[in-house]
């Protein structure tokens, strides 16, 4: 399957932008790309930019939680950045709350959260 | 397939692969754009879509999504059937119950997409498959 998230790294951050609509499988796929990465550069932090989605629905945000959790386990910080309005106000409908994952308004925000924790 | 342009009654996305529940919601939020839904009401339009052809992947294996325009009382919304031939559901009452779930997911999927449509209808046969039609008003 074609990589469809550049994982970017600045520094021991590194950043997942997810720029289009993406299948359960790419999520995954991205999910074992981001925990590889994680270790291989030793990051510290995570940054999950989903500003360009308009649907985060069960799945999705399941596995978001899950690749938080896996990343904290490693000793890392994971934030996610730009949840559309519209989209948070269907994940709340949802029962999504994404209570365990730090989330920030736009990726400025989020690297500044990281840069306070470190 | 009469796919498209505003008179068009209705169009069918075949569900086999999760590929086809990013399909399915794209072809529901571009419908629920032309009838004239906030962008707010799109987004809960395609994330109900996305909950109702997950659960046919992952349980049916294969089905079918069929949306359309339809008018009430002056008023217009947009129906979405996802329709399969698998197992089918044995306790439709603890299906719709948060946090239920026989596989590997949250348990959110049917009940949260009740809370987010205007109409909700589920009927299943078990050994026969599921039947979910669900209709969502424009706010006037």
């Amino acid at each position: 399957m074609a990589v469809r998230v550049p994982i970017l790294r600045q520094g021991r951050t590194l950043i997942a932008s997810i720029q289009e609509d993406l299948s359960d499988g790419d999520i995954l796929e991205l999910q074992s790309r981001v925990l590889e990465d994680v270790i291989r550069h030793r990051a510290t932090g995570v940054i999950f930019d989903v500003s360009a989605l308009d649907v985060l629905d069960s799945f999705g945000t399941r596995t978001l939680s899950d690749i938080a959790a896996a990343v904290q386990l490693r000793g890392a910080r994971m934030v996610i950045v730009g949840i559309q309005p519209e989209v948070a106000f269907s994940m709340v409908l949802l029962g999504l709350t994404l209570a365990d994952v730090p989330t920030a308004l736009d990726l400025e925000t989020g690297l500044a959260m990281l840069g306070r924790a470190a | 397939m009469m796919a498209g342009l505003g008179l068009a009654p209705e169009q069918t996305q075949r569900i086999e692969r999760d590929g086809d529940v990013v399909a399915a919601r794209q072809i529901g939020r571009h419908l629920a754009a032309e009838i004239g839904f906030s962008r707010p009401e799109q987004a809960l339009i395609a994330t109900a879509i996305s909950e109702l052809a997950r659960n046919i992947v992952s349980y049916a294996e294969r089905g079918t999504i069929a949306f359309a325009t339809v008018e009430r009382d002056l008023r217009q919304g947009i129906r979405i059937v996802a329709e399969d031939r698998g197992p089918g559901i044995p306790d439709l009452h603890a299906a719709m119950t948060d946090g239920f779930s026989t596989g590997n997911s949250l348990g959110l999927g049917l009940p949260g997409t009740q809370r987010i449509m205007d109409e909700f209808d589920i009927r299943s046969i078990p050994g026969e498959g599921v039947t979910v039609t669900v209709v969502k008003w424009k706010s006037r």
